[in-house]
């Protein structure tokens, strides 16, 4: 016999702080998977955000450096000036990428940073106890919005994706979901690519992971998965968004 | 002939992978507790499984090995 699955290379034996369920263990595994086929270990700097993410740097064997709250993409610009020949990529939350980092996100996307960036969606801030998200869906419940989201008050969520489609310097912007068998093997393919695309010097690269928050909202985490698909997913729908080089290679 | 084998005191008891077993086989122990005080995932009848790994694809905590 051998064997098919076990724990990446990659990630290091520490615990997981993460609540029982949620998909930031999936994710944080792929990203370990792909770090490990691609042989770039030794080579990758990753830069951690502020959220429950925050201490990603235990769980990586890689390097890593922690920006301050949704400043990842600008200390990830800087790690990559620096030495161009690393692997530089941001694992960051919806709190800190969408949020409080927009403007980080949006300006190294249009000077095309030659970065990889792993949005972790889950329409909550989970660390600091599921208050109301830029990502949060219209009408969903969360500690500062008890009577569901109110469009009218306080706006409409944010579409990282979508948005950043419309940067000329984005090269590759695609979302994906954690929530079944089928969606994780995708996500690990977009996660791959965003990975291929940085060593082949294409620029930025953008994976959206929509993911779950059991404990924020209020819910079993296999209720939680069922939620992305009823929910989270026709709001958000999944796919490639832009790839300028398979645009290029069509025409 | 397949084989999956489970760090038990890593298990958090989330489930994930009891909805994610075609067969069916994964299940919550209803009799032991770990060391972190959830009841761990394991397999009921180790000579159905297939060795597909989708428990090990959903479980967000690596504690999953499978061999086949």
């Amino acid at each position: 016999m051998s064997v098919v699955f076990e724990k990446p290379k990659s990630l290091t034996d520490a615990v997981l702080h993460y609540c029982p369920g949620c998909t930031h263990g999936i994710i944080h595994r792929l990203v370990a998977e792909v770090i490990d086929e691609l042989g770039i270990e030794g080579e990758t700097i990753g830069v951690a955000p502020v959220g429950c993410a925050v201490m990603a740097y235990n769980y990586f064997t890689c390097d890593f450096v922690q920006a301050a709250h949704g400043r990842a993409p600008a200390v990830a610009t800087g790690v990559k000036r620096s030495d161009p020949s690393k692997i530089v990529f941001t694992y960051q939350g919806d709190g800190d990428l969408a949020a409080i980092g927009t403007a980080e996100t949006v300006h190294s996307a249009a000077r095309r940073e030659n970065i990889t960036v792993i949005f972790v969606n889950n329409a909550i801030y989970g660390m600091t106890g599921g208050q109301m998200a830029p990502t949060t869906l219209p009408g969903q419940v969360t500690q500062t919005s008890p009577y569901g989201r109110d469009v009218e008050t306080v706006g409409y969520p944010v579409k990282v994706c979508e948005l950043l489609s419309n940067v000329d310097g984005a090269a590759y912007v695609e979302r994906v979901a954690v929530n079944n068998v089928k969606n994780i093997k995708n996500a690990k393919k977009a996660i791959k690519k965003a990975f291929q695309n940085q060593i082949e010097g294409k620029g930025f690269s953008l994976v959206e992971v929509v993911s779950t928050c059991p404990t924020n909202w209020g819910m079993t985490p296999e209720k939680a998965l069922e939620w992305v698909d009823e929910k989270m997913l026709p709001y958000y729908p999944l796919g490639v968004y832009k790839d300028i080089y398979a645009e290029e290679e069509a025409k | 002939m397949a084989k999956v084998t489970f760090k038990t005191d890593l298990c958090k008891g989330c489930s994930l992978c009891v909805g994610a077993c075609p067969k069916g086989i994964v299940k919550l122990s209803e009799t032991k507790l770990n060391a972190k005080g959830h009841h761990p995932a394991e397999v009921t009848e180790p000579e159905k499984c297939i060795g597909c790994a989708f428990c090990a694809t959903m479980c967000p905590d690596c504690v999953i090995t499978v061999e086949r």
